[in-house]
């Protein structure tokens, strides 16, 4: 009976595991900034390079980062979600375009909508850096104190937008 | 044709030479071997198997830059790990700490080889018994054989 039974068992131990490692994102690295406060930035906007906006500027909001180039095409794939969320103004979103060229994502923006409140520059990546990005898009939620609540990395869908982001800035706005 | 394929093939290889060779100046011999040691311990995280040292990747080349940038500022080796940890996380060591959570990543090799011994262990223990009790079996056999055979002598 031991003698059938083992190579079951071990089948089974070794089915589960596979079926979880399976299952599992390789690419979803939990953030460190997740109840955080935001790495702040001074940075210029795309649309005026003079002026500048900063993290501190948006104390008291619940705001979405999310980072996008006119080079990615998952970005491209994402935006449609984006200029729908925009509509429905839940919260303030900006856009960190990230290694992008101003002019390219200007373009971009003016071709496909632009949902973002404001979208400010970081053409060398350091910005990247300090928010932990490592692929482009991600979207970090933050709320009216400045603490980073949730963070999605690749591109945003209409399944997320309505079963983790809704809900999760309904709260952070009544908060 | 042939000399368009060989042509091919030679360029490929500068390119590929091209894009690994990095110059970067140091000021100590030793600031240049800190800095070989951090970038191939750290995680590339867009090609997850290679260290910074090893990729091509966009983020790999600002995060060997960035690595280079603190290096010249004079940070040392924890701090340039304390960096780049408080921003991606554990996960981007090669070498991760122990702790309560990685325990399991550094403990399942010598678990694994309490196991291995353990059923090395009863195995052998199975197959002394079994021919033992094989070897018992032989002999009241053959003395059976013996006594029938007598048997068979008598008649």
């Amino acid at each position: 009976m031991l003698k059938f039974l083992t190579p079951l068992l071990i089948f089974a131990v070794l089915a589960i595991f596979l079926a979880i490692g399976l299952n599992l994102n390789p690419r979803e690295i939990p953030s460190p900034f997740i109840d955080k406060p935001a790495p702040p930035f001074t940075l210029q906007t795309l649309d005026d390079p003079a002026r500048t906006l900063s993290t501190a500027d948006l104390k008291g909001q619940v705001w979405l980062l999310n980072v996008w180039a006119s080079w990615c095409v998952s970005c491209r794939a994402e935006h449609p979600v984006l200029n729908r969320l925009a509509e429905q103004k839940l919260a303030v979103i900006i856009g960190l375009n990230y290694k992008d060229e101003p002019e390219d994502a200007k373009n971009w923006l003016a071709r496909l909508g632009n949902p973002y409140d404001v979208s400010v520059l970081d053409m060398e990546g350091l910005t990247g850096i300090d928010w932990g990005v490592y692929g482009v898009p991600e979207t970090f939620v933050i709320d009216k104190q400045g603490v980073v609540r949730y963070k999605h990395t690749g591109p945003v869908t209409d399944k997320d937008i309505e079963t983790t982001f809704l809900p999760l800035l309904n709260t952070l706005q009544a908060e | 044709m042939r000399i368009i394929f060989l042509a091919f093939f030679l360029l490929w290889g500068v390119e590929a030479i091209a894009a690994a060779v990095e110059v970067k100046n140091f000021d100590t011999p030793e600031q240049e071997r800190v800095y070989n040691s951090l970038i191939s311990e750290l995680r590339c995280l867009v090609c997850q198997n290679q260290t910074i040292a090893d990729s091509n990747a966009d983020l790999a080349k600002d995060l060997r830059a960035q690595v280079y940038k603190m290096l010249q500022q004079g940070k040392s080796r924890q701090e340039v790990v304390d960096f780049m940890t408080q921003r991606y996380g554990d996960f981007v060591l090669y070498n991760p700490p122990m702790k309560a959570k990685t325990s399991l990543l550094w403990l399942a090799p010598l678990l694994f080889l309490v196991i291995g011994l353990l059923v090395a262990w009863t195995v052998v223990r199975k197959k002394r018994l079994a021919t033992h009790s094989e070897s018992t079996h032989d002999s009241a056999q053959s003395e059976e054989i013996r006594r029938l055979l007598e048997q068979g002598d008598d008649r």
